[in-house]
Parts: C-alpha cells; sequence; structure tokens
C-alpha cells in the first residue's frame, strides 16, 4: 500500500515523512562501486599515473623538538634524476592562523616539533632517486628539549612550543602550553554532590590512537606556470583541499581542480591535507606530473592520531540511582598545533544524561607530538568512557542494574543538554529499552567472564552542501554530488533519488564530482553526508519533479498546480484536472527538447537540521586471569539511524566504529620513550583489531525519525565508536574483578592489575 | 645497477618485464604490469592488502622480490572474475555489504578464494584464522566473514 | 643490490664467502624484504636459495626429518608425518605472522634472523633439532640452540650456509608442544614463549623433558631446572608449580612496547605448565 506523495506548496518543505511507505529506501541493493572494487579496477589515490610523472619524497625531522637553522638543498638538487626540491619557503603565509598551523605542519618553517614532521620535499624521476635526493639535504638544527605527555607538558618549566604565540581563552597563568580552555554545564555541581547518597571520583588515562586506514596518504598533482592544475587523491574532502592547495600556493582555487579518488578509509583522518599542496609545488617548479605516497611508517609518525587523554571525573547519585551532579575535568593532548577536540569532549561527556548539575572543564595542550586530526566522533570516545565507567562503578557499589540507571537519568525530548542547547526528539530511551530486552542482557556468564554496558553519542553535521540531478533523454537519471564517498553513500542517495522520482535504484547513477564540476561542498565528515547529501538529492529531486511536472501540464494544456508526481509519472490531480493517462519520467524525458529543453534539478544550503545519534553497546568479556588475555565473547550495538536508507551500510557503520572501539579499549596506542620518538609505526606493534580476535557484532538498528531530514536520517558514522571504550572496560573490570582506569587495557596492564588487588 | 629481466605468468597471460633487485612484486604489479588491485597498505606484510598466489599459494606480494616470480605463475584478483562474470566470492561480498571503502576487498578476495581451494567447508573460526593477515578498518570483519561462508556453501553446492 | 639464485650449494656458499659487503641469504624472504624496506639493512648481495635442489623438500631418515632451508611453514604444516611426530615444532612455525607469511616463511629464515622472540626457535631447542650447515670448508652439524647467540647475530662464519634442520626420531609416548603469548590472536611477536618435549612411560611418568623458553632473553633459555620438576612425576599441580618457578626464575626479560619485565617472566611459566601439559597429553598422558 503505497502513501501518496503530494507535491507540497512550499519548496523548503521539511516535513518529515518517515512514516511513508518507502519502496526503495530500507532496502538492500548492490552498491554502484561495488563491481570495481570486487575486481580491482577501483582507483585509489595511489592507483593513478601520468606521462612524464616523477615521484615525491619528504625530508623528515630526527628530532622531537629543534630550531631549523638552515636548509641547504644544494647536493639533492645536483643528484642525477632530480628535478625540484621545496621547503617551506615555498609556500604563502596565511592570514588565517588555523591554516597557518595546517600548514607549518605539513612543512616546518621555523621549527621542528615532533620526530617525522616534514622539512622538505624532492620529485625525481622515481622514489629511489627522490629518498637519496632527499638524504642529501643539509638541515642544521638546534636541538630542543621536548615533552610527549599531557599532563607533564602543563607543568612550569616544560619546554614551550610556540614560543610568543598568544592563546586567547586561556585562564591567567596557565602554562604557554595550553592553547585553549572551554567550560560547560549548567546548574550547581557543589549543591548536587551535596544530594549524593555515594560520590566517586576518578581519574583516568587514554592513550593517542590513529584512524587507522589501510590506504597511506597519496596525490598526484599538476601544476601549470599559469596557475592551472590537476589533483587526484584519495580525501574526504576535495573542496577542502582545493582550498587549502590553492591558498598554500597562492593559486586560485578555481584553476586547481580536484578529483576524488576512491578513498581507502579516512575515519577523519583525510579531513586535512599533508601532501597535496607539497605535491602541487612540486608540480609548479617541476613542470611535470608528481605523485606522493606516503609510506606506512610516514602516516603513523607524521599523519594526525587523536588526542591522548588526562581527565577527572566525579559523580553523585542518590541510593536508588538518579545522578545529582556530574564534573569532568578533560585535559587533551593533540600534538604540536591547537585544536577544538576537548571542547567536544567536553561538550559530549554528559550528553547522554538528564542532570540538574553538571560542568566540563577542558584543555588542550600541545605537545611535540603530530598534529591531531579528527578521528570519528573526535573528543566523545575518551570523555564518554569515563563518565560511563563510573557510572558503571556506581552501580556496582549500589547493586543497580546498569541499563536501569542509565533509563532512570535520560535525556529524552525536551531536556537540557549538558553542552546547551535542548535535545528534540531523541532515540537513547529507544535504545536502551531494546538493550535491556534483548536476549543479549539476560544471557549467563561464566567463571572469568563480565558485561559491560555503555551509551555514546554524536551530533552529526549537516553543513554546505550541492547536488545537482539531471535527466537523460532516455529516462535514466545522473546525480552529481561533491562527497567522497567513506561508506557507501553513493548507493544511499541514488536510493533516495530513485525513491523520490518513483524510477527503480538501478536507473539512477551517483557520482562525486570534481571541484569544478559541481558547487561547494563541505568536507565528508560529520557523519553528514547521507543526511545532508541525502536531503539535498530529496530536494533537488522535487525541483526536477517541478520541472517535469510543468512539462506535463504544457502537454496537457493545464495549470501546472494541477499536476502532482505519483510512481514516477505526471498525473493530473483529480478528474476535475482532466483525464490523462500519467506521463512517465522517461515519457516526458524523451521529449525534453520539446517542451522546453534540458530536465535537470539542483540544490545548495548550508543545510541544518541534523540529529543526533544515540547508541548502547552491550559485550561480554572473558579475561585469562593468569595472563590477562582477553576475548570479547559477544557484542550487540544498538544505535538511533533515524531512518536507515540503506540497512546493510548502517550495520556496517556500527560494526566498523564498535571495532575500532574494541581496538582503542584493548591494544591501540601510540608508544613513545624518553627520546620522544614513536616506537610502533606500523601494524606489526599498533594493534588493531584482526578478524580472528572477534566475534559476530550484531547490529539492531531502531529508528526514531530526525524531524530535520524529509525521511527521518541521522547521521550513524560516529557514534558507533563512541560507546565501545567504556563498554570493554566495564566488561574488563567486571571480569577481572578489578576496575580499569587507562587504555588501552594490554594484558600486562590487566595482570598487574589483577595481581594488584590480590595483595 | 642493471635491471633483471623476468618471465612469468600472470592469471594466465605470459608477461615479461625487467625490475630492479630489489623492487617487490607488489612494486611490479602496479608500476610496471599495470596491474593496480593489489594494495599497498603497510609494505611489511603486516596488513595483507597485497595479496596474491604465488604458484598456487596465498603470499603478500609486498614480500616476494620482483626476481622471484620468474618460471612461477602469479594470481592476482584482476584475475579472479571470468569477464563478466563474479567469482562467487565477489558476488557474496557485494551481496553482504562485506565492504565500505574497499581497499582491503581485493586482498580478502585472493585469500578467502585461496582458503576455498585449501578447504572447501570451513568453519568461522577457520575463516578468521585464515584472514587475520588482511587487516580491514571499515567493516569489524561481520558481514566479510558471513560473505566468505556463504560463498562456500554456494560454491559447495549446498 | 645484487640478486643471485644459484643452482648449487657450493654456487651459493661461494656467493657469500667472495662478496666483501653484507650479504644476506634469501628463503622465504619474509624478514628480509621487511627490513630491506625500512632501510635496517642495505645488502650488496642477496642469495636466493631456492634453486637449490633440496631445498625446498622434507626428507624423512632414521625415524626422524631433514627439512631443506626453504620449506615454507605452510608446507611443513601439510606434512602429515612431521606433524605427527613434532606437533610442537610445526604448530609453532605455523604461529609466525599471518597464513601470507606463512606461504613463504621458513624455520630456517626464522631461526637466523636471531630474534629473541623467534616462534620456530623454542620448539626447536626443545626438540634437540641439529642445523646442517655448509660452508668454504664443507659440512658441519650444529645444535640449533647454538645458532643464534644475540638479537640479530649468529654463530654461523663468512660463507656459510644452513641447508637443512634435522629434527630426530622420537621414542614412543613422546609429545612436544609450543605456546606463546601475544596481546591478540596473530599477528604478534611473541611477548613470551615456551616449547616442551617430553617422554612419559606406561604408566604415564615423565621419563625425559626439555624446557626452552622464547623472547625471555637474548636468545632461547633451556631450563634444566623446569625439566627436572617434572620428570619423574605425572605433571601434578604441584611438579607444574615447580616448572613454573623454575621458568620465571630463569627469564631475564626486557622491558618494552610488546611488555614488561615483571610480565613476561609471569607469564614464560604459566606457558611453560599449559605446554607441558599439551605435550604431556600428545604423549599420551592422561591427567
Amino acid at each position: 500500500m503505497v502513501n501518496e506523495y503530494v507535491e507540497s506548496k512550499s519548496d523548503a518543505s521539511d516535513v518529515t515523512e518517515s512514516k511513508r511507505d518507502f519502496k526503495i529506501v530500507g532496502t538492500r541493493p548492490l552498491r554502484p562501486d561495488g563491481i570495481d572494487k570486487v575486481t580491482g579496477r577501483a582507483m585509489f589515490g595511489a592507483d593513478m599515473s601520468a606521462p612524464g610523472m616523477l615521484h615525491g619524497a619528504t625530508l623528515r625531522s630526527p628530532h622531537p623538538h629543534a630550531r631549523i637553522l638552515s636548509i641547504d638543498v644544494s647536493k639533492a638538487l645536483a643528484l642525477d634524476g632530480v628535478k625540484a626540491v621545496v621547503t617551506s619557503k615555498d609556500f604563502v603565509k596565511q592570514d588565517n592562523s588555523g591554516n597557518q598551523d595546517t600548514l607549518d605542519n605539513l612543512m616546518a618553517r621555523d621549527k621542528v616539533l615532533y620526530h617525522g614532521h616534514a622539512v622538505a620535499a624532492v620529485a625525481a624521476v622515481n622514489v629511489d632517486v627522490a629518498n637519496s635526493a632527499a638524504k642529501l639535504i643539509k638541515v642544521e638544527y638546534e636541538i630542543l628539549p621536548h615533552e610527549t605527555d599531557v599532563d607533564a607538558a602543563m607543568l612550569p618549566g616544560a619546554p614551550v612550543l610556540h614560543e610568543g604565540r598568544k592563546f586567547s581563552s586561556v585562564p591567567e597563568g596557565s602554562s604557554p602550553n595550553v592553547s585553549s580552555y572551554w567550560e560547560f554545564g549548567h546548574g550547581d555541581v557543589d549543591e548536587g554532590f551535596a544530594k549524593a547518597d555515594i560520590i566517586v571520583e576518578r581519574s583516568f588515562k587514554t592513550a593517542a590512537t590513529h584512524q587507522g586506514y589501510i590506504e597511506p596518504h597519496a596525490c598526484l598533482a599538476t601544476m601549470g606556470a599559469d596557475g592551472r592544475g590537476e589533483l587526484w587523491v584519495c580525501t574526504q574532502g576535495h573542496f577542502m583541499v582545493r582550498e587549502l592547495a590553492a591558498a598554500f600556493n597562492g593559486i586560485d582555487a578555481s584553476q586547481l581542480r580536484v578529483t576524488a579518488s576512491e578513498i581507502g578509509g579516512g575515519f577523519g583522518g583525510k579531513t586535512t591535507v599533508y601532501l597535496e599542496p607539497v605535491a602541487v609545488a612540486l608540480a609548479r617548479k617541476s613542470g611535470r606530473p608528481v605523485k606522493m605516497v606516503m609510506t606506512r611508517d610516514e602516516v603513523f609518525r607524521a599523519t594526525g592520531p587523536t588526542v591522548s587523554s588526562s581527565t577527572d571525573v566525579k559523580i553523585g547519585m542518590t541510593k536508588d540511582g538518579r545522578i545529582t551532579a556530574g564534573q569532568a575535568k578533560l585535559r587533551y593532548q593533540g600534538g604540536a598545533y591547537p585544536n577544538i577536540t576537548a571542547m567536544l569532549g567536553a561538550m559530549t561527556a554528559f550528553a547522554a544524561y538528564d542532570l540538574d548539575a553538571v560542568q566540563t572543564l577542558a584543555w588542550n595542550v600541545l605537545t611535540n607530538r603530530p598534529k591531531q586530526a579528527a578521528y570519528r566522533a573526535p573528543g566523545a570516545p575518551m570523555a564518554i568512557y569515563t563518565v560511563e565507567s563510573v557510572i558503571d562503578e556506581m552501580c556496582q557499589k549500589l547493586d543497580l542494574d546498569p541499563l536501569e540507571v542509565r533509563l532512570l537519568n535520560a535525556a529524552r525530548k525536551g531536556t537540557k543538554s549538558s553542552y546547551g542547547p535542548t535535545f528534540d526528539e531523541i532515540g537513547l530511551v529507544a535504545t536502551l529499552e531494546a538493550a535491556k530486552a534483548h536476549p543479549h542482557y539476560a544471557a549467563p556468564l561464566g567463571p572469568n567472564q563480565g558485561r559491560g554496558v555503555s551509551c555514546g553519542f554524536w551530533f552529526n553535521f549537516a553543513g554546505n552542501t550541492s547536488v545537482s540531478i539531471a535527466v537523460s533523454p532516455d529516462g535514466t537519471v545522473a546525480v552529481t554530488e561533491g562527497n567522497p564517498d567513506i561508506g557507501g553513500s553513493r548507493a544511499s542517495i541514488s536510493m533516495m533519488a530513485a525513491e523520490e522520482l518513483g524510477i527503480p535504484y538501478d536507473k539512477v547513477r551517483t557520482i562525486v564530482a570534481d571541484t569544478n564540476s559541481i558547487g561547494f561542498n563541505d568536507v565528508t565528515d560529520g557523519s553528514r553526508v547521507t543526511f545532508s547529501v541525502g536531503l539535498a538529492t530529496i530536494k533537488a529531486a522535487r525541483a526536477a519533479i517541478k520541472n517535469m511536472c510543468g512539462r506535463a501540464a504544457m502537454v496537457w494544456g493545464i495549470d501546472p498546480d494541477a499536476v502532482e508526481w505519483k510512481d514516477g509519472a505526471a498525473v493530473p490531480t483529480g478528474h476535475n484536472a482532466g483525464n490523462f493517462p500519467p506521463m512517465t519520467l522517461a515519457e516526458i524525458a524523451r521529449d525534453a527538447g520539446k517542451t522546453g529543453g534540458p530536465i535537470a534539478g539542483h540544490f545548495e544550503a548550508n543545510a541544518d537540521g541534523a540529529g543526533v545519534s544515540f547508541g548502547v553497546h552491550l559485550v561480554d568479556i572473558e579475561v585469562d586471569p593468569e595472563t590477562g588475555f582477553t576475548k570479547v565473547l559477544r557484542y550487540t550495538v544498538f544505535q538511533d539511524a533515524g531512518k536507515a536508507i540503506h540497512p546493510a551500510y548502517v550495520e556496517g557503520q556500527m560494526q566498523g566504529g564498535a571495532v575500532q572501539g574494541i581496538g582503542w579499549a584493548l591494544n591501540e596506542e601510540y608508544i613513545y620513550g624518553d627520546d620522544g620518538i614513536l616506537q610502533n609505526a606500523g601494524f606489526l606493534d599498533y594493534r588493531i583489531p584482526v578478524a580472528s580476535d572477534l566475534p559476530m557484532i550484531d547490529a539492531v538498528i531502531l529508528e526514531i525519525p530526525n524531524p530535520g531530514h524529509p525521511y527521518g536520517v541521522r547521521g550513524v558514522g560516529e557514534t558507533g565508536i563512541v560507546p565501545p571504550l567504556a563498554a570493554v572496560a566495564n566488561g574488563v573490570s567486571h571480569a577481572a574483578g578489578v576496575r580499569m582506569a587507562e587504555l588501552p587495557m594490554s594484558p600486562p596492564r590487566i595482570l598487574a592489575a589483577i595481581d594488584g588487588a590480590k595483595g | 645497477m642493471s635491471k633483471i629481466h623476468v618471465t612469468t605468468s600472470i592469471n594466465g597471460d605470459q608477461v615479461e618485464y625487467l625490475c630492479e633487485p630489489h623492487e617487490t612484486l607488489l612494486d611490479v604489479l602496479r608500476d610496471r604490469v599495470g596491474l593496480t588491485g593489489a594494495k599497498e597498505g603497510c609494505g611489511s606484510g603486516d596488513c595483507g592488502a597485497c595479496s596474491v598466489e604465488l604458484d598456487g599459494r596465498l603470499v603478500c606480494s609486498c614480500l616476494v622480490l620482483g626476481a622471484e616470480a620468474e618460471g612461477k605463475e602469479v594470481q592476482t584478483i584482476e584475475g579472479m572474475a571470468d569477464g563478466e562474470k563474479l567469482h562467487p566470492l565477489q558476488q557474496k561480498l557485494l551481496e553482504h555489504a562485506a565492504l565500505q571503502c574497499g581497499i582491503c576487498t581485493p586482498g580478502i578476495l585472493v585469500a578467502a578464494k585461496a582458503l576455498l581451494e585449501k578447504n572447501p567447508d570451513p568453519t568461522e573460526t577457520e575463516v578468521r584464522y585464515w584472514l587475520a593477515g588482511n587487516l580491514c578498518r571499515c567493516t569489524g570483519y561481520d558481514k566479510i566473514i558471513r560473505a566468505v561462508l556463504d560463498a562456500a556453501a554456494e560454491m559447495r553446492g549446498a | 643490490m645484487r640478486y643471485e639464485s644459484p643452482e648449487t650449494v657450493e654456487q651459493a656458499v661461494e656467493l657469500l664467502n667472495k662478496c666483501d659487503g653484507i650479504a644476506r641469504v634469501l628463503a622465504g624472504g619474509t624478514d628480509i624484504l621487511v627490513q630491506l624496506r625500512l632501510a635496517m639493512v642495505e645488502p650488496e648481495l642477496v642469495v636466493d636459495i631456492k634453486k637449490i635442489p633440496g631445498m625446498r623438500d622434507i626428507a624423512e631418515q632414521n625415524g626422524g626429518y631433514i627439512i631443506g632451508a626453504a620449506v615454507s611453514g605452510a608446507e611443513l604444516g601439510e606434512h602429515e608425518g612431521l606433524t605427527s611426530l613434532w606437533p610442537g615444532v610445526v604448530e609453532a612455525m605455523e604461529l609466525v605472522g599471518s597464513t601470507q607469511v606463512q606461504g613463504r616463511a621458513t624455520l630456517v629464515g626464522n631461526l637466523c634472523n636471531a630474534s629473541p622472540a623467534a616462534d620456530s626457535v623454542p620448539a626447536m631447542v626443545a626438540a634437540n633439532a641439529i642445523a646442517l650447515i655448509s660452508g668454504p670448508d664443507g659440512t658441519r652439524e650444529c645444535a640449533v640452540v647454538d645458532i643464534p647467540v644475540g638479537p640479530g647475530k649468529t654463530s654461523l662464519t663468512k660463507g656459510e650456509v644452513i641447508t637443512a634442520i634435522r629434527l630426530p626420531a622420537r621414542p614412543d609416548n613422546s609429545g612436544d608442544a609450543y605456546l606463546r603469548f601475544i596481546p591478540r590472536t596473530e599477528m604478534d611477536i611473541a611477548v613470551s614463549s615456551a616449547g616442551v618435549s617430553l617422554t612419559i612411560d606406561d604408566n604415564g611418568v615423565c621419563t625425559d623433558a626439555r624446557v626452552a623458553l622464547g623472547a625471555v632473553a637474548p636468545t632461547v633459555v633451556v631450563v634444566e631446572d623446569a625439566a627436572n620438576a617434572i620428570i619423574g612425576t605425572k605433571l601434578d599441580d604441584a611438579a607444574l608449580e615447580k616448572l613454573a618457578a623454575a621458568c620465571s626464575a630463569a627469564c631475564n626479560p626486557i622491558d618494552d612496547k610488546r611488555g614488561t619485565v615483571e610480565f613476561r617472566t609471569k607469564t614464560a611459566g604459566v606457558l611453560a605448565k599449559r605446554a607441558a601439559k599439551i605435550a604431556y597429553s600428545r604423549a599420551g598422558g592422561v591427567k
């Protein structure tokens, strides 16, 4: 039974039709890039070549902190096969301090601020010559003391990274390495603590973790002396790449056409630039195309992991489980340049709860480590880990059910969030209840086994979006958008277009166009694409539909208002309008030239109305008490997707985020020695989960529609990584019989805690 | 430096190339023979994205010298489908939505194919341990494992 | 770098002996190619031994086996006779790396790479394996335990190459096992490990044992006290505790990114206990 869609008079209608009987949305068709990807034909960042292509290599700092006194590139230039060398002098100084930081990060200016910091780059006829040439570049350094620990970097006497730089927002008397300070909350926490029956205060530490995408950064640049060029790059945002690569090289954005390749993983780590402006500079200097590909070692050493953290949490609770006050002090280090991740941590820490008194204070601290980059819900996992761990501990102390306590305190529609806004319809209670009712929650546990529970939250973003829909004369449809597909979004976008237009899914092809072929688009991040690009696609489709109804009206000689769209065809609105048989999209398309010309629809806006997404994770853990070895026995993810356009891709996001979180909780960490040098810059000792480490990850999708999207869509990509840190930590704590407060909970740490508890 | 002349068979076709002594088979496939399906995720044998079969044996092509392929048979992802006809593993990975970014997919497919050639009826645990050397960061492996088990069943005619 | 693939052992020996710079023998390549890529070594010469007859063979000899230096871990695992005679050695080698690495990595390569954490070595040492060596002065034999002399260093002299490993025959009612501790389930370097080989009599009493630990010292540690703790017993709990304690006492590990001194010391004992139980059950012992 198909509900009739009646086009509203207002173009800007945001009425949610999530209760509509969808024909395509909610099914699981094959993705359009699928065959290319299973046959090896898909072209990723490093897969492109050009005639006369050179290869780039980067010289990187051997010191964690040093002043650059001089750089002599003469021997490198003299090497046979070397065609160009660049340093920071080849780039344009930026007015925006954030962009200048990004530029300094990809090519050090006066100082090197971490081991591996890029100092120069070479383009040569092959990688071996380029690497040999890089070794011939003579850099004179004045070595400075370094600091890699977040708390130590805040102490008086710690080495100062950005001497003389003033950071606003930072309280008087703060260490010069504190680049930002934030406060969020409402109510009176002291009053709240006074009302509590129990108070738990704990401190937690988390290590820096890397997004761990399997594809290293790669690009291929051509640039003429006239400032016109092309850039092929694996990125989450080719408009962002264009903006920065052009600005850093002093060229006009519209002269640099950037094409997004298929991307082999990003998770936030490819929302900035490292190689791309350098490749453009080398291409211009050499007059030839330049390909640059990072090694795995470079990816770990010199691209952004997320922050490491040191957090103090204090929560007060009545004996019935009601939270009376919550406070968190979060200290994050994001490497050598400022970032706002601590702000996001402070905003999300208590976001799942309806609290009268809540206060979060956050500092970002500079250290001699690589500049952090966004990593899937940046700031939230390590913040919520601490709060959910303490709540779990309190449930244990009070002998209360962990999910009941979450339900008792859960944020709902109308709750004033801990970070300010009041929530509209949200799905937290639904996910908690689904978890409570699920067989996993009641399954029996054996010896050395424990169950962990955690909620999670992410805001989700909307942002600048441009979509164009063109109807071909043969009645098939081309959707053009500008957001690199990192999770299967082309499938979802085609589905929404097909749904709206009333045509089969396989009559639609969605492509990600280059920066000269579509309007501006923000980066693929913030779980925004299915929401924003989907919304834009629906609106562009409606524009095309309006156009097509107009064509039918013209042919029938009736008023355009008397025509509506139904099941992929224009039909008169009623008998009074006229007795005309439906005119299908294909028929209208075929005659488009006679009725007014090509048919298209487009939509550009800085969308808003994104809906937050809550999740709950359940995990069963077994710990070997003699070795600390941890096994994940069972894992279930519950998450509110608003409306799951393609349920398999929503499940994929939930499962992928959960597994990244499991790795973060158990084994992943950046390991530094006293020398300030990263010890584990490879997949051997940076230990991400492998297939044999895991059980199946069961995914339960809840759908509490987001009023801000025509179909009710909420972003889903990021929430999934937020609960696993605490869920796994709580599970380990129960299984091992000892509370863990530091991540990762590697076996030596667990065994030490178990043996320590024995006394 | 003088290059080494190698004659080998790739996906059933005879291929000749010149390579430096230190070049890996992965370098050769991607940069000299034009087969970019095998990917470099790490260059150190830790991720499996470069997986190929060498004389029927699953290996990391980044751990084989181009020179070592002399006289051997190399099977890459590009040889897995038969023209238009996808291998059941390729089809099942698509049906199960068992890929997101797709960078690990060629390596996973080559590895899974090698598994089913050796053991047509693996358990879930056997599939997981066989594929432990193929890192995936997007999927959490769940749908990949289901797809491989489903393909195995189909290939057994079960 | 020069690449050579000689077709006789003599040619290989000559190439290695004549090379004035750094030379490396290439069998599976799973250590060397990684080291080349990371520029940890820049050899002048790489000698590929895989074309030499016999290098890829597993041959029975006097109830034991001669395993050519280029036999891969995967091939070892596929050999029924070898697997049933020395399951511990085979399972140790099969833990090295991924399935892909298994398709290439060799016992001899693992041995000669001389990592303190090499998986095959404790099991080979517990099995009293012998290395067959060819060099400029002819052939010789050397106990596997005497090949690694320190991290990355072997006792081989210039021009020498190991051509095979000999695993001896073993008495009836014998079994061996190898266990290692890694934080994940696969793909890690051993943090601590134990290889145990033992023989029992018709009553289930242990008559002979050898216990070797890996990753807890610069080279493999043979723990005689641990072996003595179980000889003459049916591996009751007290005997196993003594074995574990002897192992922990014999450890001389370091703190590094993979484990702490305490962790290695403690788990070495735990693993030795568990490996002893498995070896016992493989020998036919019932507990």
